[in-house]
């Protein structure tokens, strides 16, 4: 799906830049989202749109950092803004990876997102292409728990070495879980006294957003397994995700 | 023998007088120099700097002297959130005060956690230090911890100070 | 007239740069015998408590002599679970923990967590003229009042204490306005999604605009005490020179990535609110060093003032929310009147304003830098994943590089310099 953005506060028109190779053509991040695509042709899906921002789905993140390094030598990304992780607690694969490029030559943002499944967890680095993914990566690695092959020091971050948990994942309890390491640290479970009351993210209807008990440890299964039956009922508010999978999911069995 | 916090002749316990003056005197000077150790964490440490600043000057209670070192300090302020990672080495920084040693819990998040129920945060200091003074706020007043210091003094000057060196002795 | 005779009488500091000069002579002498020596390598820990590190951040470094040859950084000392608590809270409810990230400039990042869930729901094109500028004064505020405090410190820690009680001070001021402006000193939770929670005070501009002609006088006053001090100028030139290539490759951003030369304000490349409608400069300093980031934020500052006044010129009047009962709580009197707004305002107190499914990613310029936020929605009230891109975190990268090379006294200077946030860092 191709959209050409409006001009608008939050998407200024196209610029008039000098590319690397010293022309000056219009740039926008649709026109680099889809350079790129067409240099990776099978490996990189269309760019979607949304909020006047791309994003460029990967099945498979094993090459991104090639991808990568030709998105900064080629197409001026020169930036790595940012690097996340969601996790899709119940789906397979469970995890994505999500990088957000900029370039200061050119201004414009673009989106990467990739899959990753549970069993595997390991994505090439790309700490070779921007030296900032090092602090990035680890992050992912200590919260989320997934690797990093070819990373120069992947080691916990945040949390000290030797937690045994990763604390972003959804079926990890707010209120944490209890570890002892004699003269490192320790952790104990916080009271949340039944809490947090507050909604759960998903869920067309009071019913699924708000049950009447939430118990911490189980809240992660609760939340998906009512957004699966969710699912299973209704096509039409096929919104349920953010935009732009090339894959069917695969149902949890 | 009790002990009296006014420095004055008082007949009744004319056979203690020596020693309730020396008593009130020593926590006199206890509590008007106590040199804080600011274990400034996270936000409360900015309002614990501007209770130092010249709006709400805390040398006017004898406690600009941040020490930064445990050793040559009497209260730790802990200022701040609490993490899970962090605690051990508040602890040891406690335990390498030389008494007499006082804490105080500055803002919510020392105190109890605060608003941060999570699987870092160490829902309270006082889990492992001994609190003096809890103060509420997030992050409270700098007058607020002035007045934190003011019940603190008030604490400091109610100690049996000499009975208890003489235990120790 | 008697001859007037000169007498040196060489002073401490005399005598010790005339030692100084004899050095090298001495030392060539002793080298040979020196040079087979066994020397080992020092760890240092430079402890999560330290009255220099600005927070809770433990380096750890091998040190050859004075000089460091490693340096490891350490974070991770106030990770507070700010990101799994966004997932439990609606909107709404997150906007406290915001303020707690850079707790130096609390305006700065409500603002900026805002536009960014104003975006996902697309109605940042609906928002108020005034609330908009009102929004941008706040940022420049924060900016103000986050450089006085940065300032302010590093000269403290680099020796010059004077200086951290007059920033202190006009700190002060800008306590004042916001607590006349929001209820609270600092932590101040004003801006709500689709607006503000109130609008401004009567009579706020005008202490606002006497703040402003203050300020400036302050950091005249400031830049005299510090731009050619003698002391400042030998710990911070030359020290800590981030190239411009680190500086792109290392993900600087804010006043970091500006003294390296590198012309890059998000204000003016990818405006937001109305800063496309103000004029005013972007400093950008050109050597990379400690010196070069404390004459860009001295001269920041000045441009947050430029652009203060001229939002309370151009101030318009008008609403400051969005008319909107579904995003943002209408007035109480028509709650307690009318069914409809009673029903808004119960599931946007409850529920949450309904975000639609899909994701974003708002940068904001912060006072230390980029401030992200990517939020990733699965539609209703609460996000299904935001992260918070923190400009310290990146910026604290840069140290391992950086560092070796200098010597233990620089340590302090690179840090101060770097201004970052431990809150921010470790979320």
């Amino acid at each position: 799906m191709s959209v050409v953005p409006n001009p608008s506060p939050s998407n200024p028109p196209p610029r008039q830049t000098e590319t690397a190779a010293g022309r000056l053509s219009p740039v926008t991040a649709l026109s680099l989202a889809q350079k790129l695509q067409r240099q990776f042709e099978g490996l990189i899906s269309e760019p979607t749109e949304f909020r006047a921002e791309f994003s460029l789905q990967i099945s498979n993140l094993q090459r991104i950092s090639e991808i990568c390094s030709f998105a900064k030598t080629e197409l001026g990304f020169d930036y790595l803004v940012d690097m996340t992780s969601l996790d899709h607690y119940g789906e397979d694969p469970r995890f994505t990876l999500v990088y957000h490029l900029y370039g200061y030559g050119h201004l414009q943002y673009v989106r990467l997102k990739g899959e990753v499944s549970e069993e595997t967890a390991e994505v090439p680095t790309v700490t070779g292409v921007w030296r900032t993914a090092d602090w990035h990566e680890r992050e992912i690695y200590d919260l989320m728990g997934i690797r990093f092959k070819g990373h120069p020091d992947l080691r916990r971050i945040i949390m000290w070495e030797g937690y045994p948990y990763f604390p972003l994942r959804k079926d990890f309890p707010l209120s944490g879980r209890p570890s002892e390491m004699p003269e490192v640290a320790f952790t104990q479970q916080a009271p949340l006294a039944g809490g947090p009351f507050v909604t759960i993210a998903g869920g067309k209807d009071t019913i699924s957003r708000e049950p009447r008990v939430r118990i911490p440890d189980t809240d992660a299964i609760e939340m998906n397994s009512r957004l699966e039956r969710r699912r299973d009922i209704k096509g039409a508010h096929g919104e349920a995700r953010a935009p732009g999978p090339i894959q069917p999911k695969k149902e949890r069995a | 023998m009790q002990t009296q916090t006014e420095i004055g002749y008082n007949s009744k316990v004319e056979g203690d007088v020596v020693v309730t003056r020396v008593d009130a005197a020593l926590n006199w000077f206890r509590k008007n120099s106590l040199w804080p150790m600011p274990m400034g964490l996270a936000c409360c440490a900015i309002e614990l700097m501007a209770a130092g600043a010249s709006r709400f000057d805390i040398s006017r209670f004898g406690a600009e002297v941040m020490r930064f070192s445990p050793r040559q300090s009497d209260v730790m302020i802990v200022a701040g959130t609490v993490t899970y990672k962090m605690a051990l080495a508040v602890k040891r920084i406690y335990e390498q005060m030389a008494e007499p040693k006082w804490v105080i819990a500055m803002g919510a998040c020392a105190s109890t956690g605060g608003m941060y129920r999570s699987y870092a945060v160490l829902q309270g200091v006082d889990r492992i230090l001994p609190v003096d003074v809890y103060v509420a706020g997030c992050p409270p007043r700098p007058e607020a911890l002035l007045d934190a210091l003011i019940k603190l003094q008030n604490k400091v000057a109610k100690e049996p100070i000499l009975s208890m060196l003489k235990k120790v002795a | 007239m008697p001859e007037l005779l000169e007498i040196q009488i060489p002073d401490a500091a005399g005598r010790a740069s005339q030692a100084a000069q004899e050095l090298p002579e001495r030392v060539k002498s002793n080298a040979e015998e020196v040079a087979d020596l066994p020397t080992e390598k020092m760890v240092l820990n430079m402890g999560p408590s330290h009255p220099a590190t600005h927070g809770v951040l433990r380096i750890v470094l091998e040190l050859d002599g004075e000089i460091i040859t490693k340096a490891t950084p350490d974070i991770g000392y106030l990770h507070r679970g700010d990101e799994k608590i966004a997932e439990n809270m609606t909107y709404t409810q997150f906007i406290p923990y915001t303020d707690r990230l850079d707790y130096l400039a609390p305006l700065a990042n409500n603002v900026a967590y805002v536009l960014a869930v104003e975006k996902l729901m697309g109605i940042d094109k609906q928002l108020p003229q005034r609330c908009q500028f009102v929004r941008v004064i706040c940022c420049e505020l924060a900016r103000i009042s986050s450089h006085l405090l940065g300032l302010g410190s590093y000269a403290m820690d680099v020796g010059a204490i004077t200086v951290f009680l007059h920033t202190f001070t006009e700190r002060e001021k800008v306590y004042n306005l916001c607590e006349s402006l929001t209820g609270a000193r600092f932590t101040t939770s004003y801006t709500r999604i689709g607006g503000l929670a109130r609008d401004l005070p009567p009579g706020w501009a005008e202490q606002c605009r006497k703040f402003c002609h203050e300020v400036v006088v302050n950091i005249n006053e400031t830049e005299t005490l510090l731009s050619r001090n003698r002391i400042f100028v030998d710990r911070t030139q030359g020290v800590g020179v981030v190239s411009r290539q680190d500086a792109i490759d290392y993900g600087l951003s804010g006043p970091n990535l500006r003294g390296s030369g590198i012309e890059h304000d998000l204000r003016k490349t990818q405006p937001y609110l109305i800063y496309n409608q103000l004029k005013f400069e972007v400093p950008v300093g050109s050597a990379g060093d400690c010196y070069d980031r404390y004459l860009v934020r001295i001269e920041e500052m000045r441009q947050s003032v430029h652009i203060i006044h001229q939002c309370l010129d151009q101030m318009p009047g008008g609403p400051v929310n969005v008319p909107d009962g579904k995003v943002v709580l209408p007035p109480k009197d028509r709650v307690q009147t009318r069914m409809e707004d009673l029903i808004h305002h119960f599931i946007n107190v409850t529920q949450g304003v309904n975000a639609p499914p899909g994701e974003i990613y708002f940068g904001h310029e912060n006072p230390k830098g980029e401030l992200g936020f990517y939020i990733n929605s699965k539609g209703g009230g609460t996000p299904y994943r935001l992260k918070i891109r923190s400009p310290s975190f990146v910026n604290l990268s840069i140290l391992p590089r950086l560092l070796p090379g200098h010597m233990m006294s620089d340590v302090v200077a690179v840090l101060g310099s770097f201004d970052f946030v431990m809150g921010e860092c470790d979320r």
